[in-house]
């Protein structure tokens, strides 16, 4: 069994004291191996934002450990966690938090360049990047002059570009059209097939499906999730059957 | 019913042989309801019998091959022309389980909730596989994809629906109360513990 590349154990997060504290996830426990997508389901106010901040080290545990291949989380100084956070992960968020002074190719360069990577490595690489969202010819416009699906793509650019190990999305599709939203969680399966270790939350039952495995969440615990899926043959009705 | 419209259908295009609309039948849905030869034999047999299907003469041929009548191409005009009917919806299950296990004792109707999900969730899981897979080139293939994995997603919301429903609901929250009382008077019952173990599977 290979290293997984995001493991929780045994993980705690309260927020607040006294009357006001509320135990955001309790003993949550949780791993995903490279090429495994997993997306964590729950009603909101479960735990699956805060899950997803504990997984990025946006946040941290108020008990148990956050890894993400095999380093953890809580050991490494801010400068540590901020570089390994723009090394190894990509988020998605809800929100695309794009930079609207900066064009869509200067939005995807960011992480790189921040990491010290070459103007230039940094625009081929975000030009591979923009063009496996299928919105190469957009490299050069601002955000606002895109459609929301558009502005979408290139935020999973950003979350793909380089050679990051770990996918994590927050309700990726938002508000796109059910196509769109297809197209956005294919590229999702598509990085984590190509060896990527994905984290996926969402309420949308459409969307968990394109996982290999779906976790529930359910005021802070995890109350269930889904065996490992049998071949797809297995689906379709035996046609020898009278 | 769709069978029949469905072979009305094929013949509109070109006279085919039993075993051919069979495979093409198969073919457009992606084997999601196969049928057995017998059945087809026994449609077109009624179908001639109406006046919408006729055998097509071939006197060196045992089997012979059917073409569709101008009644059978006003039939195909009129099934597309008509919304499919939600009259008397089909026995549903589901809904009938969950009816009946809010009001039985001794059933965790929370635990009936989340097991259906775990499974439509899993199923949801193989239809996006085998779309995932399937390349998409055969279109109506992935329509009929796309119409189980909407219709599986619909069942996961009304799932979501039923447990909001059952925690707001007046005799549901009375009940509740009674029965955590019930449990802080006898300390041997570890409250939550049970619920988490039946949901546990």
């Amino acid at each position: 069994m290979t290293d997984p590349v995001l493991e929780l154990r045994e993980v705690n997060r309260v927020h607040g004291t006294g009357p006001s504290r509320v135990r955001a996830l309790r003993g949550v426990s949780l791993s995903v191996a490279p090429g495994e997508l997993v997306a964590v389901m729950g009603p909101s106010g479960s735990g699956k934002t805060t899950l997803l901040s504990l997984a990025g080290g946006l946040d941290g545990p108020t008990g148990g450990e956050v890894l993400v291949e095999g380093v953890v989380l809580g050991r490494l100084s801010r400068r540590e966690l901020a570089r390994l956070r723009r090394r190894s992960l990509g988020y998605v968020f809800q929100d695309l938090n794009l930079i609207p002074g900066l064009t869509a190719a200067e939005n995807v360069m960011l992480p790189r360049e921040l990491d010290g990577v070459s103007a230039r490595t940094a625009r081929a690489e975000a030009a591979v990047a923009l063009d496996q969202v299928g919105i190469g010819e957009l490299a050069d416009r601002f955000p606002d002059d895109m459609s929301g699906g558009q502005q979408q793509r290139v935020a999973i650019a950003r979350a793909l570009v380089g050679d990051r190990r770990l996918i994590l999305a927050d309700e990726p599709t938002g508000a796109l059209d059910s196509e769109t939203g297809e197209a956005v969680l294919r590229l999702l399966r598509a990085r984590c097939d190509a060896g990527a270790a994905g984290v996926l939350v969402t309420h949308e039952a459409r969307h968990a499906g394109w996982a290999d495995r779906v976790v529930f969440l359910r005021d802070g615990v995890v109350i269930d999730e889904t065996r490992t899926p049998q071949p797809v043959e297995s689906l379709l009705v035996d046609e020898s059957a009278p | 019913m769709s069978i029949r419209h469905g072979l009305l259908t094929l013949l509109d295009q070109r006279p085919m042989y039993g075993y051919q609309l069979r495979l093409e039948f198969e073919a457009s849905t992606g084997s999601t309801w196969p049928l057995n030869v017998g059945q087809v034999y026994t449609t077109l047999s009624r179908l001639q019998r109406d006046g919408l299907v006729s055998a097509v003469d071939t006197t060196q041929e045992s089997q012979r091959p059917y073409a569709i009548t101008d009644a059978g191409r006003a039939e195909v005009r009129a099934w597309f022309a008509t919304p499919v009917s939600r009259e008397n919806p089909p026995r549903d299950e589901l809904a009938i389980k969950l009816a009946l296990a809010v009001n039985t004792p001794g059933v965790d109707i929370h635990a009936v909730i989340q097991a259906q999900r775990t499974a439509t969730v899993q199923a949801l899981q193989q239809y996006t596989r085998l779309k995932n897979t399937s390349g998409g080139d055969d279109l109506s293939w992935l329509l009929v994809l796309d119409s189980l994995i909407f219709a599986a997603e619909a069942e996961v919301r009304w799932l979501d629906h039923c447990e909001t429903r059952l925690a707001r609901h007046p005799r549901r929250t009375a009940q509740q109360t009674a029965q955590q009382t019930a449990q802080q008077s006898t300390p041997s019952a570890p409250a939550g513990t049970t619920k988490k173990e039946t949901v546990r599977r």
